[in-house]
């Protein structure tokens, strides 16, 4: 049989009918999925085939929107009258012991700079920096007594992205697609998207890692300049079909060879070139906004310089969860206000707070709301007291320090209740009094809404079997439909 | 290998293994079953978590044999002779009304036949060690705590396939089974598959000539020492060694600061390879080297291995608590890399199936705890000179700069120390000087990967035994960061001023290579039990001892760091020589005879192969630990040098190829991907070593590192090989992470190998790789006269190190043809593929050679070896 006279597609089906190494049906059942041409992609040789969860779920989807640096929850969610009235005096005594950071200890309160209003049916505070966000009160569960285990940026990210401070972790969206794999054939599974305000992200590709998993699993980054994937774009010189030409003689010379070798690995090499081919069309379709309204467009900010990075993101979110992407994480940094707080803060508030709710809002209009669970927050939140490491700021300059014994967080759709405040800080925001979770429970919690048990969605390494919540977890049905 | 196979293999390899070899049908096996090989696996797997070291539900334990055959509070469950009386019988095949395990899935029907069987056979169980009395940590049965014994060869009947002792082990196994091995791989295979398992490069056209022409009888062996001598094998085993000791440029975690001299312990593990250090010697250098009587710079560099552990730099960070985390680091290391267990299991509580006890993991940690950082000066050849002639005048300037401020400045610095130790002893008091006492300890050699809790070494040791060395830097120190003190004193003596001039004449100066090291604190700490894992909690103290399933050695004084180095690799340890060759082996097959190369534990998998492995540990030891040899050894096994075609009749029976019938096809690891297409395409510098370097990468790459720019190397360093890539933790190179390089972030003993479309975009688009494409092509043009096929056929050779065959020329010129006809009607696009010219060559036709350089560079078979 000559191959290479025939049509490249018609060609590779009649070789893999006719190859005797049993993985034919496989392979062309693959090939015919890649054409539209129904038959599901067998899941032997894609790790990322959609999979069943452990019971029915109330979230398809993710979408995490990851504060990192750690916002303050006390000048955002939580008003606290106490320290207006005692700002600038020490915090008792009784406090003192929970602080193992001896520097806190002679810091003083600091009253927020900001002014709280009320939303919705709920009542729901919010700051004067987040009206947007305020608007959708009633969709959003605000957890107020979040706890984690470490006052260092990097590590309490992993712990809240990897259920643990150590590196090497799986992150949770590589246990998720792990778990549930991903519903869309021309986009991974787990996508990353970062808005900065120049620097990096502290720890950057630990955090969205897969550890051990295997490496599918690893968060995908697009990327907001040049390629959005890496090496998206063709060489200089090479239109779409001199790639088509690169292509077919790449898989035609594969197949040739399978035959001689025998090795189905092969197989699935030509199953990701041609995914690799089919990403260069579905990803700059994915960012092309000509076909969104404009209305659209100017609801998540679009055409503000101010909302345009992260509502561009927002936006892209809802495209790919719309297209089957199981778990986007959107970062926006950073959020780390030691000095000069009422400033910085309102600044990444300008840049976050229209887009958050248009995508909520967007989200619930298209119907997908119910199946996606929207996650905001960051690694802690911040001390009710000045920051003390500084040298001493002028009045208005001051920020605060790490906090990791009560912060806040919120979740929105995807099984959670809406209109729900949840758990209680006492009157200063120092600790939790009611309802405390610790990021495991929210870890449980959300793997819950995606119908897995976190104790079940486990994998078996070094002698172990290892899961998102570590040892730990627990899942809080009371923020639960 | 792909993902599902590497899921199941992990789980189930040990059980399924046997039951696949020992009982293809469901019926009662005909062989002796084995309890090591056949049962103890199904104890281990299945019944230990109940009935095990750590609990023994009803009285039943069974990894002992005295107390197993007692049985449990209901009498005997073993009847030797008489599977029918046993009650395990009744238990596990469910026939009464209990059924055991009571959670997961029953016993296959395999396992209870096998269970059936050895009763039957007598349940002939072999003596080990008598446990101890009651209260005292007991010995384990688990076959690699067990000494290692040389086996005799097993008899095979098809001897004149045997080429040395490892291919009887196979042979044996294979004749058992009913099957051939196969047959000899041709030469272009043997040729490429050495000189990439041996020094990780495809083999020129004129080698591959050669080799394939030459008739001597002792060809392929002449090949194995050339390769074997030459620098380039050192660079592709370094790398290996390199994932184990997670080594990286960077500190990690937030900040990420530079380790700008990480890679002259990268440079001594190339040398170390080259020269073939034996592996004992090699391992007692890196742990403990510095402890060596009148240890050499070299040996000293040496302990670099574990200065590669994370350092937090990020305010707010405790330097005592990632101290310990360090500690606890090198103690996981050391387990996995010489013992092959996973002891960190055991930081928090007693670790679940091995015999490791918490108290046993803080006395391991007790060898290291007291092991401080430092970086030495440590020159390459003809730095030393240079460096001397030009100190005087660094002298004189920096004299000159400083004046009589020492002097001036002593009573500041006498009580700016004062106050910040105070802040030691009564913390919480004054957050100025806390702040004081914790800076110390976060920027002291911060971004020159120095010892970080040097500072607080030196500030808490007399002034009057401190070195001179030792005061000028806390000189210094306290000029950059001790104003609080003074701070009108400061400004009348223009101190910033000063530090400028410093930090000017320091760049400009003439310097030595430094390298990180260790040495022993002279104020030894006391080491504790963490108790759950906390170092804040702290449980009895202990001393420096060896886990009791090791026996006792007879030391006599308080054992240091090098004492455990050298048991390590003594013949009382039965683990550093089985987990060495294992990881050999696994480098050379595509996997261990132990697939499990990093858990050799209960939980690990079982050996494929256990008399070969042990008769390879044994050869390795007796051998002298000579790792060349040993290598030699397998790469001239006939087993190694088997075609690695599937066998169809075989997919079903062995489909993870345990029972090597063939050799396996490997895809390439992440550097050895890069150096290829370098070196095919003319491009690789050859240079060995030196400072590691920048190759081009995408900006949104590099701005993920905090605040680190990457600074694009010029000239042949863009293309340098892969192992010499600046390392940054945060942010590592992305073609290595596309391709499983592993996170440097802790040990790695064995690699993924994934395959995905992001893998596919980077062989296609990165300008990296298309450059390659490009260098190919004019290569290609430029050495080889003739037609297009003469053409294609030189390239395809490049590439894969194999002619093409007619097929493959006819698919390669309908390509090039289509290709060509097409830039006809796009000028523009020409320039943009080729951008050189060659004479004689039309343009577009040189064009379009670009084009068919990358199909080949994107052919599976060129990022596999066969």
């Amino acid at each position: 049989m000559n191959l290479w006279d025939l049509n490249a597609t018609e060609s590779r089906r009649r070789f893999l009918r006719n190859s005797g190494f049993g993985i034919g049906s496989v392979a062309l059942a693959q090939l015919f999925a890649e054409e539209g041409r129904g038959a599901p992609a067998t899941p032997v040789a894609d790790p990322m085939a959609p999979k069943k969860p452990h019971f029915s779920p109330k979230a398809k989807n993710v979408i995490f929107l990851f504060m990192a640096g750690a916002p303050s929850q006390l000048d955002l969610f939580e008003p606290k009258p106490a320290l207006t009235k005692y700002h600038n005096q020490p915090i008792p005594d009784s406090m003192k012991s929970a602080l193992v950071d001896t520097f806190k200890q002679n810091a003083r309160l600091m009253a927020s700079p900001r002014e709280f209003k009320h939303y919705g049916q709920s009542g729901m505070p919010f700051s004067d920096l987040l009206p947007h966000t305020g608007t959708c009160a009633d969709d959003i569960c605000m957890m107020y007594s979040l706890r984690t285990d470490i006052t260092n940026h990097h590590p309490a990210q992993l712990i809240l992205n990897c259920g643990t401070s150590m590196f090497g972790r799986p992150s949770m969206g590589s246990w998720v697609t792990y778990g549930l794999g991903s519903e869309s054939r021309n986009l991974p599974g787990f996508v990353v998207l970062t808005s900065t305000s120049g620097l990096g992200i502290e720890g950057g590709a630990s955090n969205w890692a897969s550890g051990f998993l295997p490496s599918n699993y690893r968060g995908v980054t697009f990327r907001s300049a040049g390629d959005p994937v890496l090496y998206l774009s063709n060489p200089p010189g090479l239109n779409v079909e001199a790639q088509r030409l690169r292509l077919d003689a790449v898989s035609d010379l594969n197949q040739h060879h399978l035959a001689s070798t025998g090795d189905t690995e092969i197989a699935a090499r030509i199953a990701s070139y041609e995914l690799a081919f089919r990403m260069q069309a579905s990803v700059p379709e994915l960012g092309d906004f000509s076909k969104e309204s404009a209305s659209t467009l100017e609801m998540y900010g679009i055409q503000n310089e101010v909302t345009r990075p992260f509502g561009t993101n927002c936006l892209l979110a809802r495209r790919m969860i719309e297209r089957g992407v199981r778990f986007v994480q959107l970062y926006h940094s950073s959020w780390d206000d030691h000095a000069d707080l009422n400033k910085k803060i309102t600044k990444n508030c300008n840049m976050i707070d229209q887009p958050t709710a248009a995508l909520l809002r967007d989200l619930k209009q298209r119907g997908l709301l119910d199946t996606t669970l929207v996650v905001w927050g960051g690694e802690f939140g911040r001390t009710p007291m000045y920051e003390v490491r500084l040298a001493s700021p002028e009045p208005g300059k001051e920020g605060r320090d790490h906090h990791a014994l009560a912060f806040a967080m919120w979740a929105a759709g995807g099984g959670m209740k809406g209109g729900l405040l949840f758990g209680k800080t006492d009157d200063i925001g120092f600790q939790a009094v009611e309802n405390q979770m610790h990021v495991h429970d929210l870890q449980a919690t959300i793997l819950h809404c995606l119908g897995l048990d976190h104790t079940r969605l486990t994998y078996r390494h070094q002698g172990r079997d290892f899961r998102l919540t570590d040892v730990a977890g627990n899942v809080v049905h009371e923020v639960l439909t | 290998m792909n993902q599902s196979r590497i899921l199941l293999t992990a789980g189930i390899a040990g059980v399924l293994g046997t039951i696949l070899v020992a009982s293809p049908q469901a019926s009662p096996p005909k062989i002796k079953v084995d309890y090591q090989r056949d049962i103890a696996p199904i104890f281990q797997t299945r019944c230990y978590s109940c009935h095990g070291p750590a609990q023994q539900t009803n009285g039943l334990r069974l990894d002992i044999k005295a107390a197993a055959m007692a049985g449990g509070v209901s009498g005997p469950s073993i009847k030797p002779g008489s599977s029918a009386d046993s009650k395990l019988i009744q238990l596990v095949s469910g026939t009464g009304k209990t059924v055991m395990p009571p959670v997961g899935p029953r016993l296959s029907e395999d396992q209870v036949a096998l269970l059936q069987a050895w009763i039957d056979q007598g349940a002939s169980w072999p003596e080990t060690e008598t446990p101890s009395q009651a209260g005292a940590p007991l010995k384990s049965a688990h076959w690699a705590f067990q000494p290692v014994h040389r086996p005799d060869p097993p008899s095979v009947r098809k001897r004149p396939w045997v080429r040395n002792p490892i291919d009887i082990f196979i042979l044996a196994r294979l004749e058992s089974e009913g099957i051939d091995p196969s047959p000899e791989a041709d030469r272009y295979t043997q040729i490429r598959r050495l000189s990439l398992d041996l020094i990780g490069i495809p083999p020129g056209p004129r080698e591959i000539a050669e080799f394939v022409q030459d008739n001597r009888p002792n060809a392929y062996e002449r090949l194995v020492d050339r390769l074997l001598a030459s620098s380039q094998y050192g660079e592709k085993w370094a790398r290996h060694w390199l994932d184990l000791a997670r080594y990286a440029d960077s500190d990690g975690y937030e900040t990420d600061q530079l380790r700008p001299y990480a890679w002259r312990y990268r440079d001594w593990v190339i040398n170390a390879l080259n020269r073939n250090l034996p592996y004992d010697q090699f391992t007692i250098e890196q742990l403990a080297g510095d402890l060596l009587p009148d240890a050499t710079v070299e040996q000293k560099v040496a302990t670099g291995f574990n200065r590669n552990t994370l350092s937090n730099r990020e305010g707010g960070a405790d330097p005592e608590e990632y101290r310990v985390e360090q500690i606890v680091d090198r103690t996981s290391t050391m387990g996995t890399v010489w013992l092959g267990m996973t002891v960190g299991c055991a930081r928090c509580h007693n670790h679940k199936y091995d015999p490791i006890s918490q108290k046993e993991f803080y006395q391991l940690y007790a060898f290291f705890n007291n092991a401080d950082e430092i970086n030495i000066s440590a020159p390459t050849p003809g730095e030393l000179g240079q460096y001397l002639r030009a100190r005087p005048e660094y002298e004189k300037k920096r004299r000159e700069i400083l004046g009589d401020l020492e002097k001036q400045l002593a009573p500041q610095q006498a009580a700016w120390e004062k106050k910040t130790l105070e802040a030691v002893s009564n913390p919480g008091k004054d957050y100025h000087w806390d702040r004081q006492w914790e800076l110390l300890g976060l920027v002291w050699e911060g971004g020159k990967g120095g010892g970080q809790l040097e500072g607080r070494f030196i500030i808490e040791t007399e002034p009057a035994k401190r070195t001179e060395t030792q005061k000028e830097r806390f000189f210094e120190y306290f000029l950059r960061q001790g104003e609080l003190i003074d701070p009108p004193r400061f400004k009348e003596l223009n101190i910033k001023d000063v530090v400028k001039k410093l930090d000017d004449l320091e760049n400009a100066a003439t310097r030595l290579t430094q390298a990180p090291t260790f040495f022993e604190n002279p104020h030894p700490r006391t080491s504790y039990v963490h108790l759950r894992g906390d170092f804040r909690s702290k449980g009895i103290d202990v001393e420096p001892a060896l886990p009791a399933v090791f026996g006792s050695p007879q030391w006599d004084k308080k054992p240091s760091r090098l004492t455990f180095a050298r048991w390590l690799v003594s013949k009382q340890n039965p683990l550093a020589a089985r987990v060495a060759v294992n990881r050999l082996w696994q480098e050379l097959f595509g996997a261990g005879i132990v697939l499990t190369s990093e858990d050799f534990g209960t939980h690990g998998s079982r050996p494929t192969h256990p008399e070969l492995l042990d008769w390879l540990a044994s050869e390795y030891m007796d051998g002298g630990w000579d790792t060349k040899q040993m290598i030699r050894l397998i790469v001239t096994s006939a087993t190694y040098r088997q075609s690695s075609r599937v066998r169809k009749e075989l997919e079903v029976r062995d489909p993870a190829n345990t029972l090597l019938a063939r050799q396996s096809r490997v895809r390439l690891a992440a550097e050895i991907i890069r150096d290829s297409s370098l070196a095919v395409s003319g491009l690789l510098s050859n240079t060995v070593g030196g400072p590691s370097v920048h190759p081009p990468q995408p900006e949104s790459v590099t701005k993920q590192a905090f605040e680190t720019p990457w600074v694009e190397s010029t000239g042949p360093d863009r293309y340098r090989r892969g192992l010499y890539i600046w390392l940054q933790r945060t942010a590592p190179y992305a073609q290595l992470i596309n391709f499983d390089a592993p996170d440097p972030v802790r040990t790695c003993s064995r690699r993924e190998r994934s395959d995905t479309p992001l893998q596919a975009l980077n062989m296609l688009n990165d300008p990296v790789f298309f450059e390659a494409a490009q260098s190919l092509a004019m290569r290609i043009l430029s050495e080889k006269n003739g037609g297009t096929a003469d053409r294609i056929r030189y390239g395809f050779e490049l590439c894969t190190s194999r002619p093409p065959d007619s097929d493959e020329i006819q698919r390669l010129t309908l390509y090039f043809n289509r290709q060509r006809d097409s830039l006809k009607s796009e000028p523009a696009a020409v320039p943009a593929l080729f951008p050189n010219r060659v004479d004689g060559t039309d343009p577009v036709d040189a064009a379009a050679w670009t084009g068919l350089s990358s199909v080949l560079l994107n052919l599976d078979e060129f990022i596999t070896r066969e």
